[in-house]
Formats: C-alpha cells, sequence, structure tokens
C-alpha cells in the first residue's frame, strides 16, 4: 500500500479584485515508503505548491485546496490545524532551496535541530541539544559540538543546507520533501548534497519527494518521475524509460535542451520557445500547445485527458513516436 | 564591545562640548535676558547694571563661556536665577530629573506594553477590520498634538469625572523619600497608599506622553512583523511543526524586535519634547517644567544644565539601543 496517496489535488488561489488562478489542477500521484519520487517541470508549474500543500502549508486565507491526500490513511487535507503541526516535522519533514533565508538569523543552529526534538519527542532542551550535535555529525558537518552554538551566518551555504536536512531528518519522518534543495548551491556541494540526501532516505527507509527543474538531479536519484506542466501531470514514467524514451513533447524539449558534450560542434542547442506564462488554461485545450513542435489542430480544440501507455502516464493527443523521432524530422 | 562602548561615550564628551559652546552662544543670542526678566522693564540704568556685573555678564563671551566650562568640570553649573532662585542648577535637575524619569517610564511601558502586542495582531490579522481599525487609531495617535490631548484628558477625567488627581506627583505629603521615584519609594518603604497615590498621579501624563509613542511602537512593530511573516524562515519553523505560541515568541518577535528596539531608543528622545508640553499641562515637577520656565525667565544657568543632560540621555538612550541590538541580533555580535 502506498504511504502516500495524492489525488485530484487542486489548488486555487484567489486574490480580492482578482481572478482566480488554478496554480495544481487535479494532480494525482504516488509514494511507496522508501521510494523517490520526481516532481519535475519549469517555475510556475505546480510543483512547489503541490508539495507546500501536501505539507498543509499554504496560507488559510487566499488558497482552496480540494482533492486528497492520503498519508496511511489519514487525509491530511481534513486534519485540523493542530492536528498537522503534530504530524509536520515528525511524520513529514521538508529542506527549502535557499538556505540562508530558511535559517532564523538570530537563533542558534543547535537550537533549530533541537526545538524538532523537543516539540515531537518531548525531549529537555540538554538532552535534545546533544541528540543536534550527533544529527548534525550524521549530515556530515564537522565539528557539530561547536557548530551547534554557532549562527546560520557563520556556516557556508553547504553546511547550512545539511543543517536543514538534519532538522527535517531529526524525528526520523516517513516522508521527506525536498524543493529544490540544491539550485541555490554551488555544483560541487549539489553533488554532495544530493547523494547525502540519497544515503540517507536508503539508511531510514525514507520516502522522497524530489521537487527540481534540473533533469540532471531526476537522473541521479529518482525511482519514478513526474513531468508537471500547468498544474498537470503530463507524462509519468519509471526513471529508466523516461530518459530512454521521452513521450510527451515537452519532457522531449526538456532532455533535448539540455547541452550535451558528445554532440557535434556547431550543432545548435534546442530549447522550447516562450515561457509558461504564455500558456493557456487546460479548459479547451492542451496547455502546452502554443510552445508544442508536435501541436496538431485537435491540441488546440480538446483537452488531452490522461491515459495509460503501458507502465507509463500520458496526457497528450500526439506523442513523440518512439524510436521514429528521426524519421519524424526527416519527413518534416 | 567594551572598545565600542568607551569609543562611544568618547563620542559622548566630544558631543557634549560642542553643544556646550552652541547653548551658550545661543541663549545669549536670545532677546531679552535675565536682568529684564528678573528686574521687568522698568528697573534703574543703576540696578540694572549692578545685576550685570553680579552675574558676569558685563565680560566677553568667550570669557564668560570659559569661565562656565571650567566651573561645569567641577560640576558647578552656577545657581538659578529664575526657576528656583537660590538653588544650584545641578540640585535643581537632581531633584526634578526622578520626576521626568519615571514619568517617562511609565509613557515608555505603556507605549511597549499596548503597541507591540496590538502591532502583532493588526500584522496577523492583516486586512482585517482590526488591523484597520487600530491603524487608523494610531495615525489619530500620532496626529493629535500632545498638549492639546494632554488638556483633554485633564479635563475629562480630573474635573469633570473627578477620577484622576490633575496635578503635580503626590498628595500625600508625608511620604518618606528615598529614591525620588516616588511610586518606588513607596512600595520600598512599604507606604502603599503613597505608592499608590503617586502611581495615579502617573496615569494621566504618562498617557498624554505614551500616545505618539505607542502608535509608532505599534506601526512599526505591525510593519517589522509583516515582513517577518513573509521569510521563509518561518515557513521552516512551521514545517517543523512547532506550536503558533513558539513560533511567534522565537521566530516572529524576536527577529520583528530589531527595528522596534530602534524606535524605542529614538521615542525615548523625543519623549524629552512631549515631556515640556505634558508636565506644564499637569503642573508636574519635572525637568520639562523647569525647562519651559528656565526660558520663560532666561535663568541660563539652569538651561545649559538642562539642554546638556537632555543631549546625554539621548546618546546613552541610544547607546543602550545599539547594546541591545547586538543582544539580539548574533550577526552584530560575531563581526
Amino acid at each position: 500500500m502506498a504511504l502516500l496517496e495524492v489525488r485530484d489535488l487542486t489548488v486555487v488561489f484567489q486574490r480580492r479584485g482578482e481572478q482566480p488562478f488554478t496554480a495544481v489542477d487535479g494532480v494525482s500521484f504516488d509514494v511507496e515508503p522508501g521510494q523517490t519520487v520526481g516532481l519535475v517541470g519549469e517555475s510556475g508549474c505546480g510543483k512547489s505548491v503541490t508539495s507546500l500543500a501536501i505539507m498543509g502549508l499554504l496560507p488559510k486565507r487566499g488558497a482552496t485546496v480540494t482533492g486528497s491526500v492520503k498519508f496511511e490513511d489519514t487525509d491530511l487535507l481534513r486534519l485540523s490545524g493542530n492536528q498537522m503541526r503534530d504530524r509536520r516535522g515528525r511524520d513529514l519533514g521538508m529542506v527549502f532551496q535557499d538556505p540562508l533565508s530558511s535559517l532564523n538569523p538570530v537563533i542558534t543552529i543547535g537550537v533549530q535541530v533541537a526545538e524538532v526534538l523537543e516539540r515531537h519527542q518531548g525531549m529537555s532542551r540538554k538532552k535534545a541539544l546533544t541528540e543536534a550535535a550527533g544529527l548534525l555529525d550524521k549530515v556530515g558537518i564537522p565539528d557539530p559540538n561547536r557548530r551547534i552554538s554557532e549562527y546560520p551566518h557563520q556556516l557556508s551555504g553547504g553546511m547550512r543546507q545539511r543543517a536543514l536536512i538534519a532538522m527535517a531528518l531529526a524525528c526520523k519522518p516517513r516522508l521527506l520533501i525536498a524543493d529544490e534543495p540544491t539550485t541555490a548551491l554551488d555544483v560541487t556541494i549539489q553533488a554532495q548534497i544530493l547523494s547525502l540526501l540519497k544515503g540517507l532516505v536508503q539508511d531510514t527507509g525514507t520516502a522522497l519527494i524530489m521537487i527540481t527543474h534540473d533533469l540532471g538531479v531526476v537522473a541521479g536519484l529518482c525511482d519514478e518521475v513526474n513531468v508537471l506542466y500547468g498544474g498537470r501531470v503530463v507524462e509519468r514514467a519509471e526513471r529508466h524509460e523516461l530518459f530512454a524514451e521521452p513521450r510527451h513533447p515537452y519532457t522531449h524539449g526538456l532532455l533535448a535542451s539540455i547541452p550535451r558534450l558528445d554532440a557535434p560542434r556547431g550543432e545548435r542547442l534546442m530549447p522550447i520557445t516562450g515561457s509558461v506564462s504564455d500558456n493557456i488554461p487546460w479548459d479547451s485545450a492542451c496547455a502546452f500547445a502554443p510552445r508544442c513542435p508536435n501541436a496538431l489542430d485537435v491540441c488546440r480544440e480538446v483537452t488531452p485527458e490522461q491515459e495509460w501507455r503501458g507502465s507509463r502516464l500520458l496526457r497528450c493527443h500526439n506523442p513523440v513516436q518512439p524510436a521514429a523521432a528521426e524519421t519524424e524530422e526527416a519527413s518534416v | 564591545m567594551l572598545r565600542y562602548t568607551v569609543r562611544r561615550l568618547l563620542q559622548m564628551v566630544v558631543v557634549l562640548l560642542v553643544l556646550s559652546l552652541l547653548v551658550f552662544a545661543w541663549l545669549r543670542a536670545l532677546p531679552g535676558g535675565p536682568v529684564s526678566a528678573l528686574l521687568g522693564e522698568r528697573a534703574t540704568p543703576e540696578s540694572r547694571h549692578d545685576l550685570i556685573v553680579q552675574l558676569g555678564l558685563d565680560q566677553p563671551i568667550f570669557v564668560q563661556y570659559l569661565k562656565f566650562l571650567g566651573r561645569a568640570l567641577t560640576g558647578n553649573f552656577g545657581t538659578s536665577n529664575g526657576v528656583q532662585p537660590g538653588t544650584t542648577a545641578m540640585d535643581l535637575f537632581l531633584t526634578r530629573f526622578p520626576a521626568t524619569i519615571e514619568l517617562s517610564v511609565f509613557a515608555i511601558i505603556i507605549a511597549v506594553v499596548f503597541g507591540i502586542p496590538l502591532g502583532y495582531m493588526a500584522a496577523k490579522r492583516r486586512g482585517g477590520w482590526f488591523d484597520n481599525a487600530t491603524v487608523i487609531g494610531s495615525l489619530v495617535g500620532i496626529a493629535v498634538p500632545v498638549f492639546f490631548l494632554a488638556f483633554l484628558l485633564k479635563y475629562i477625567f480630573a474635573v469633570k469625572l473627578g477620577v484622576l488627581p490633575s496635578d503635580s506627583r503626590q498628595s500625600v505629603t508625608d511620604a518618606t523619600r528615598v529614591t525620588g521615584f516616588f511610586v518606588l519609594d513607596g512600595i520600598i518603604t512599604q507606604e502603599w497608599d503613597a505608592a499608590w497615590d503617586a502611581f495615579r498621579h502617573l496615569i494621566l501624563p504618562a498617557i498624554a506622553l505614551g500616545t505618539i509613542p505607542f502608535a509608532v511602537v505599534f506601526r512599526i512593530t505591525r510593519a517589522a512583523v509583516l515582513d517577518v511573516l513573509d521569510e521563509d524562515y518561518v515557513r521552516t519553523a512551521e514545517s517543523k511543526g512547532l506550536t503558533a505560541q513558539l513560533i511567534r515568541r522565537r521566530h516572529v518577535l524576536r527577529n520583528a524586535m530589531l527595528p522596534v528596539v530602534t524606535t524605542i531608543g529614538l521615542q525615548t528622545g523625543a519623549l524629552l519634547a512631549g515631556a515640556v508640553l505634558t508636565e506644564n499641562v499637569f503642573a508636574f515637577p519635572g525637568v520639562g517644567q523647569a525647562l519651559a520656565l528656565g526660558f520663560e525667565r532666561r535663568d541660563y544657568p539652569v538651561l545649559q544644565l538642562l539642554i546638556m543632560m537632555a543631549a546625554m540621555v539621548y546618546v546613552v538612550v541610544n547607546l543602550l539601543v545599539d547594546l541591545s541590538y547586538a543582544l539580539i541580533d548574533p550577526r552584530i555580535r560575531t563581526r
């Protein structure tokens, strides 16, 4: 049975005097215990909002969340604010994008780790601080006994992200959500953080939802990948399957837009034209149609439904044909 | 930190020196003077001349200044010749200063005790009726002139309703004096009726004096909390499942206090100006009242001392503010 079942999750933002904006539109996916699931897409595709909705961290006013988020048979969306507080940090942990701004500048690292343990495991401050030093050691922070009495500005970017990971994993949650955890870091540090995350979730059997725009991260980490566009899942597949044969033109474009070292000299990069802001709603068309190289007339008139193609879920009228990409190019 | 404090205190000495020169020159440039104030318009030239010599006003101004400076270094700021003739300016200051401090402390307590919680609540309910009502209320608080508010409070609560005293610091006459802070004295000596009486005398002036600082603290707190609520680290704290109370105390208020503490320091300085008006309306025997009287009667020794002391209080308060900043924000402490 799945650890987390997200069904028809929809988030609508409504600001006074403005049109309602659907950021997440009927997203469904499962996370098995210990599994790593990727949510991939450009900024604005709804991936971060999805994670905040699962965590119950969206503002109470102005955001309407519907659908269901079943965590071990409890619908998290039906829990009261205080019940959800008991869950966060204990059953569900989260790591954010910018480690500097995500840490409180005026409180020591030690207290920021210890407060989770005090809250959920009833530890005393002293015991929690000892435990915090152990956690910092586990995430690879050298000299943890000194670090617990330091402040965020005294740590390097990579150290800060390690400290945030230690906080999120302090109470051994069964699900960890990492929202672009490496985007704000140097490339060399990125790899360290990713391998740390991978090691930690494997050791503890924690399920991981990895939110990223970086397909390199997905390739190294995820068992299953959901590609989001305009608030909907447009393709879902097992990692190898997705990389070997991207079927949705958007996924195909994402992969093709990565510069390749083995490409012949002078070959041009293949960007996806346009931007997410050009998109049209899903009501009576495919939202990706204006940017899609494969778009047919039907794409601009009928909303594509989610369909199973073997073990893969696809939302497209005219998917890229497997192993036919080159012949297609030749015929155009 | 110690070096920093010492440096700031040395700077204060320079500030006081420059200020003493300015005040000295400026007071003597004012039309009128102590002689006319003391003897009236119809005094004979002879008596005028005698007084001028007696007060040392016949000498060149830089000689007067150097003499003043020399005496001031030994703590002698001269004798009052208008506010309380015969008393030394220093004694006058020392008996009146506790009254003003007591009044200012109560005013700041009112500003902080109401301003910070209300500012926090308004920020949490941003755009709601509570937020709108308190923001408008604080605008009124800033806009109403202090002396008008003081008269209004006195008229309603002291004159019409008669529930609170209208003037002076205390009606009990046989109270024991220890520190010069009457409420504190009453508590120390366990003369509860004297303490309560002194407290009742403080209520109206403290409200009048505390209204502007309250409104300012309220607005700054509200703005600071709104800023902090949007910070990523508050979201991180939420993601850890911390209780709402802990998030408010440890993660929101502690960060939001940085600008508020600065404001409190600046407001304490401005309080001295407000005290001149408030103390006069309530006949409250503090330095504010002495300052107004001193100007009226051209009491140079008193004015010189009071103005310099006001500047010193301002500098010291702002030094304390800067030091408390370092206590709150480790980024300043460890730099």
